[in-house]
């Protein structure tokens, strides 16, 4: 099981990763970062697959792998650098862990359900977990993916929704309304639960959960979760931190 | 083509890992396929995007995915698609594109393929087969199929009656004589065989067919070469748009070559939209594709 110091750690590397690089981007990763770890450690199967549909929280990911042992710290050390296998967004085919490379919003869901579909017709037992944004889904071919799995009945298939209420210009609500979006996922085939994405026996309550259908588990976040300042805020979608921030970063994340 | 694709896609099914999706194309075409392949044969139904993706993923899962659909409703539609999850991941995704070049006619502009392998070019890994007659489905399938890439297959329709082909190859001799050398892509080939065989030896243009491209993979013959050194006039006849086209293609590499001639004539579709709307046959015409034209440049 994740401890509490594992995910300690694992915060405070992801803002010192973005930090010595000078990367922003945080929000929408500490806003995922608490699932993605529960999943990597304590769900994700051998065989299992994963897709950072949201490929802009690459930064958690990487972080998740280090944590497992995957990435060292030479290899986080070089985020966002020239000549690094730690991109923006997932690469794809050299980082054990990452087989989709994403980036471009709106192709993770179907990916997923590709593999899904295939595991279905290998008449095989392993899973495919996906995690989105919520802006994401304002793209079309989420929906078109959505009536796929729905369609197909992919319940070897678990989607995780970022809900952090924020995008790129604005918040989600503002820019395009879907709340709320359960409501709006009801009408599918699926299986629905909304919990609070930074309560960790909630995440784990939903991923253990036994569904006949494809599960999609709305976590509702808070962008910049854990630094008091950067929390809800549009800056921590962009802008990196300064020194005198990231440490007060630190301090709150080691403070709780 | 249609009918050659179903009995060519019946045989590669045999491979158990074979996957076939259509974007709802197929009805009155390809139902013994459907029924065949049970499960493995999907209807994805009007969702483009997703199929590609669905299908880069089943490639990477090992399985051997063909995706179907009117030609520019398979690689315009989802390019970004095709861009990032089957290139980029250089997954060997087969993607059959039906009506290529004016093939669908009347249909109008939307339904037309005239820059289908010129923008799939440019991306990485991609490599394209386009059958010119009905016998090269079959072939051309098994080709692409073991391709370890991804590949597009544009289809038209097989215009070489009362004319036995060559069988398949990426670079074919369809005609012999003294006159200029002529290089064709896709169907419209088929459409002045007849007439150049007619003609005598001393003004028959030389006319070959390239099925695959890019041609850096499988570079035009010695014979070819030869003839175009010697004869020195090149003409390139595609029904695809001018930029990106065969004629731009085979033109680059002459220079590379530093082969020199005195003449290089490009026939291609020259637009999208006219004032007024028609079959194939009446598109071509616009675009200066159909035979007395063509014969009138070559001959």
């Amino acid at each position: 099981m994740l401890s509490t110091a594992t995910l300690t750690k694992a915060r405070k590397r992801l803002l010192q990763m973005h930090f010595e690089s000078g990367v922003g981007h945080l929000g929408g990763n500490l806003s995922c970062l608490d699932s993605l770890l529960i999943l990597y450690h304590e769900y994700l199967g051998q065989d299992d697959r994963f897709v950072l549909s949201k490929g802009h929280s690459a930064g958690s990911l990487y972080i998740v792998l280090w944590s497992l042992g995957v990435l060292d710290d030479k290899s986080i050390k070089s985020f966002h650098h020239d000549g690094t296998l730690l991109a923006g967004h997932p690469p794809q085919k050299t980082i054990p862990g990452i087989d989709f490379a994403t980036g471009s919003l709106g192709h993770g869901l179907s990916l997923a359900s590709g593999v899904a579909k295939s595991n279905m017709l290998n008449k095989n037992s392993n899973k495919v977990y996906c995690l989105l944004s919520d802006g994401e889904w304002q793209e079309g071919s989420t929906w078109e993916a959505l009536i796929f799995l729905s369609h197909h009945k992919l319940n070897n298939m678990v989607v995780l929704v970022d809900h952090n209420g924020l995008q790129g210009f604005g918040s989600t609500h503002d820019v395009a309304s879907m709340n709320p979006l359960h409501k709006k996922l009801e009408g599918f085939n699926v299986d629905l639960s909304v919990i609070d994405g930074h309560d960790l026996m909630q995440i784990r309550s939903a991923l253990s959960k036994k569904t006949e259908k494809c599960h999609i588990i709305i976590m509702n976040t808070i962008k910049g979760h854990g630094v008091s300042f950067m929390e809800n805020q549009m800056q921590s979608h962009y802008l990196p931190l300064n020194k005198k921030q990231y440490l007060l970063a630190v301090k709150e994340i080691e403070t709780g | 083509m249609r009918e050659e694709l179903c009995k060519a896609l019946l045989t590669r099914s045999e491979n158990p890992n074979m996957i076939f999706l259509t974007g709802d194309l197929g009805f009155m075409a390809l139902e013994e396929l459907e029924k065949k392949m049970g499960p493995r044969f999907i209807n994805a139904g009007i969702s483009e995007q997703n199929m590609m993706s669905v299908a880069a993923a089943m490639a990477y899962e090992k399985l051997e995915p063909w995706v179907y659909s009117i030609a520019p409703f398979c690689y315009a539609r989802p390019f970004e698609q095709i861009r990032n999850d089957v290139a980029f991941h250089n997954v060997p995704v087969k993607i059959i594109g039906n009506g290529g070049g004016y093939g669908y006619g009347v249909m109008g502009p939307s339904h037309h393929a005239i820059e289908d392998y010129g923008i799939l070019l440019t991306l990485p890994h991609l490599r394209v087969i386009v059958p010119a007659f009905n016998e090269d489905v079959c072939p051309a399938i098994n080709a692409a199929g073991d391709l370890d890439c991804p590949v597009y297959l544009r289809l038209g329709r097989g215009e070489n009656e009362d004319y036995n082909p060559p069988p398949y190859s990426p670079w074919r001799k369809i005609t012999d004589g003294n006159g200029r050398v002529v290089i064709s892509i896709g169907p419209i080939a088929g459409s002045i065989i007849k007439p150049l065989l007619l003609l005598p030896f001393n003004i028959r243009p030389q006319l070959w067919i390239v099925s695959e491209l890019p041609i850096e993979y499988n570079l035009p013959p010695r014979e070819l070469m030869d003839s175009i050194i010697s004869i020195r006039k090149v003409t390139v006849i595609e029904e695809h748009v001018s930029h990106g086209g065969l004629g731009s293609i085979f033109a680059q590499f002459l220079l590379k070559k530093n082969v020199n001639i005195d003449q290089y004539d490009h026939c291609y579709a020259i637009a999208h939209h006219f004032s007024t709307y028609g079959s194939q046959t009446f598109m071509r015409k616009q675009s200066g594709l159909d035979v007395d034209t063509l014969l009138g440049k070559i001959i």
